[in-house]
């Protein structure tokens, strides 16, 4: 008697012990089974938001009183997530293989095609667009990186950003210059700039990502691109070859940049250096101004231009057409709340709230760039925004061309920062098998 | 677990006590059935059906057009394969470099990682004052959480700020630039270290363990006809170990050869040609590139070359032991 009750205890406990593994899993992502603590009657949706301020809690403290004002709005209750940069390409492709995803996610936008060809996310379509206020109220270039050409898009721009080269004014100053119009004037600045410790710049030569979108940038001042037509790589022509060359060269032979940068895995370290006078330029996007002034340089102790292109370059593409998009997974089941919160964080008002904490740049027509005060720096980054960014390729492959290209970079800088040489033979040989990998992919 | 490893030697295996008549079935019959189950079905779901499901998975073109719906996407037979197995093309290279490397790097690892094992075991074997301290200090890195342990050394090894360049070159004053340890062909001896760092205190415990069921009479006997004490090591530790030391190396083979967490914390995203081990290697394949056909193709074959070693290993020294 005791045996077979101590047995039936036991078959209880494991029977119990699994059903709660599966509701475990359920409720961390599902939004159906804490829709009924929601408070309201407007239920709950789930969302990823990526990290845009300074921390991931700086993050969550802007955004928690936006959602805040979405709940009094409408009655739905935002459960929000914010996930680092290295995690979050990860946790969206799990979401998408196991199903198990949130109702709204932040994206980088150039995964935006990518991501679209899974078919895990809801393409927007007229009704859709209608439900957020309409396609017009976007800026185009924006709105255009929401997927492949000739599809509906699968995400809408939310927080628009662009390179741009920033410089240190007493550095430059003290030292007689003025910042740079051209590549040639950008090296032999930076030469003059480096000296003992200091030296002239800063470079993520670590972030695959960061390392990536330059071969693309310097690619395209040099008028090649990374896929043909047909959407097959063409990394080894010789626009991106030399394109990358020049790139690696700041540091190989130029050596303006601290072979230490090598392991800079993220563009913040390299922020950080610029914002304590290690360094006299850095590239960035302008959510830099954030880490900047929180280290302690002051919004006019620094300057912004348009990263240069070499002089008689083909295009003065100085940027990519940086960004965060929003998407909604397509098994949601609650697309009229997801759609309602897409509609309220793409809204005039919430961008206007975000735009400072979060130095973005507008991505709604009409809107006027409020992430800072200093309305130079505003104007330099609007133009290159509007004027001379080109969005990275909107092909399916475009993420395995960071992650190929960008880590080939990334074993280049490392060669070069152990005192070894890298060639254009090298350089070449390398990104023919980085086309090899994206061809076998594919 | 330490305990089961070293008794095989007495027990002989095969003769079950239960089962010499057979009777109308018991009350209560079912009970070791009722234990057991729980066990099997965790056993089903968490080993063997994710196994099959890869296997099934490294024969399908699960690109990440495919993902979100599995079933849609298409056979493509052994072309997975093909394309793991072409070491002319890209992909086949890296796959063969990354497995040379961890053939070296398990090599090693196992091995020095057992010879301070050995000799951690050995030096703690007789009493002595302070004999717990020392079991307790040599346990810390197997204590410690893996990501702590290997984040510590991360910080260690960097370039300009580490402890280990501010010791020999600030501290020891070794001249010449300081090198970078986790990038560049260092990288490999950095990622060597951190393994055995966590690895030998493992086989310490496990050779300890072994250590206790060795009579000290042998010892005694063996000393009054006259052995040293490398002889006593040689002619009565070690083949009085054997037993543990063959389930030993195998267990540590078959993780060294598999370690992921080491380089994927050392290293980051981004790990040098030099520490490319295949774990992480096939990580990289399937989850970067979204390609996870490929990726279970590579799995699959790991699995096939392990099961293959551990074959050989384990055929190899029964039949020894049988025959001694």
């Amino acid at each position: 008697m005791k045996i077979r009750s101590l047995a039936a205890g036991a078959a209880i406990a494991a029977l119990a012990l699994s059903t709660a593994a599966c509701g475990g899993s359920n409720s961390s992502s599902s939004s159906e089974s804490s829709s009924s603590s929601g408070s309201g009657g407007g239920g709950s949706i789930t969302y990823w938001a990526s990290n845009q301020g300074t921390s991931l809690d700086n993050d969550k403290e802007v955004l928690t009183p936006q959602l805040e004002k979405f709940q009094q709005q409408t009655g739905i209750k935002v459960n929000l997530e914010v996930i680092g940069w290295s995690d979050l390409q990860t946790r969206i492709q799990t979401a998408v293989t196991s199903g198990q995803a949130p109702d709204v996610v932040n994206i980088g936008n150039t995964w935006a095609a990518s991501l679209q060809s899974t078919g895990a996310f809801m393409p927007f379509d007229d009704a859709a667009f209608k439900a957020i206020g309409g396609k017009d109220k976007f800026v185009k270039t924006a709105l255009d990186t929401g997927g492949a050409p000739g599809q509906d898009p699968t995400s809408v721009p939310l927080y628009g950003l662009a390179y741009g080269l920033y410089y240190n004014k007493a550095m430059f100053a003290a030292a007689g210059l003025t910042p740079p119009t051209n590549w040639e004037d950008l090296v032999s600045d930076a030469k003059k700039l480096t000296s003992g410790d200091k030296y002239g710049f800063a470079l993520a030569a670590g972030s695959y990502t960061e390392n990536a979108h330059f071969a693309f940038i310097n690619a395209a001042q040099n008028g090649s691109d990374l896929f043909d037509s047909s959407g097959k790589p063409t990394f080894t022509d010789d626009g991106v070859v030399n394109g990358i060359k020049r790139y690696l060269d700041l540091m190989q032979t130029d050596k303006v940049v601290n072979t230490s940068n090598v392991q800079y895995e993220n563009a913040v370290k390299a922020v950080n250096d610029f914002a304590t006078g290690k360094v006299a330029m850095i590239l960035n996007q302008n959510n830099a101004d954030n880490s900047i002034v929180a280290n302690g340089m002051a919004n006019d102790a620094y300057g912004v231009v348009p990263f240069p292109a070499p002089a008689g370059s083909k295009t003065d593409v100085a940027s990519h057409v940086a960004g965060i998009n929003l998407s909604i997974f397509d098994n949601t089941k609650n697309k009229d709340a997801a759609l309602k919160f897409v509609n309220f964080m793409t809204s005039a008002e919430t961008q206007t709230a975000l735009g400072k904490p979060f130095s973005s740049l507008p991505v709604l027509n009409g809107a006027t760039p409020n992430f800072t005060d200093n309305a130079e720096e505003a104007k330099t980054f609007s133009d290159i925004y509007a004027t001379k960014a080109k969005p990275l390729p909107l092909v399916p492959a475009e993420d395995q061309f960071e992650s190929t290209v960008g880590k080939a970079m990334n074993q280049m800088f490392a060669t070069i920062a152990s005192g070894k040489t890298v060639t254009t033979d090298d350089i070449k040989s390398a990104l023919k098998t980085a086309q090899e990998q994206v061809a076998a992919a594919g | 677990m330490s305990a089961t490893t070293t008794t095989p030697k007495t027990s002989s295996p095969g003769s079950s006590p239960a089962g010499k008549t057979r009777k109308p079935r018991q009350a209560g019959w079912w009970l070791p059935y009722a234990l057991l189950g729980p066990a099997i079905l965790f056993e089903l779901v968490i080993h063997v059906i994710p196994m099959f499901t890869g296997i099934w998975m490294s024969f399908l073109r699960l690109t990440k057009a495919f993902i979100s719906n599995w079933g849609k996407a298409p056979v493509t037979g052994l072309q997975n394969y093909t394309v793991a197995l072409d070491f002319n093309s890209a992909v086949g290279a890296g796959l063969l470099r990354s497995f040379l490397i961890t053939c070296a790097f398990t090599l090693l690892v196992v091995g020095l990682a057992w010879v301070i094992g050995m000799a951690a075991a050995v030096a703690l074997q007789k009493e002595f004052w302070g004999r717990g301290f020392f079991r307790t200090l040599f346990l810390v890195p197997y204590a410690l959480p893996m990501y702590a342990g290997i984040i510590a050394w991360k910080f260690m090894l960097q370039k300009d700020t580490g402890a280990v360049n501010h010791f020999l070159f600030d501290n020891l004053g070794l001249g010449g630039d300081k090198p970078f340890w986790l990038i560049g062909d260092n990288a490999f001896w950095s990622i060597v270290v951190v393994a055995i760092w966590r690895l030998w205190p493992f086989a310490f415990l496990m050779l300890m363990a072994g250590l206790q069921s060795i009579p000290g009479e042998v010892y005694e006997a063996s000393a009054v006809d006259g052995a040293k004490p490398l002889r006593q090591w040689s002619s009565i530790t070690l083949p009085m170990l054997r037993p543990v030391n063959m389930v030993l190396i195998l267990v540590m083979f078959l993780w060294t050869f598999n370690d992921f967490n080491t380089p994927f914390v050392l290293f980051g995203t981004a790990q040098p040609p030099a520490g490319d081990l295949i774990s992480f290697h096939i990580y990289n394949a399937s989850f970067l590139t979204w390609n996870f056909g490929s990726g279970a193709a590579m799995s699959v074959l790991l699995l096939i070359f392990l099961l293959i070693v551990s074959g050989i290993y384990l055929l190899v020294l029964n039949r020894r032991s049988r025959r001694a």
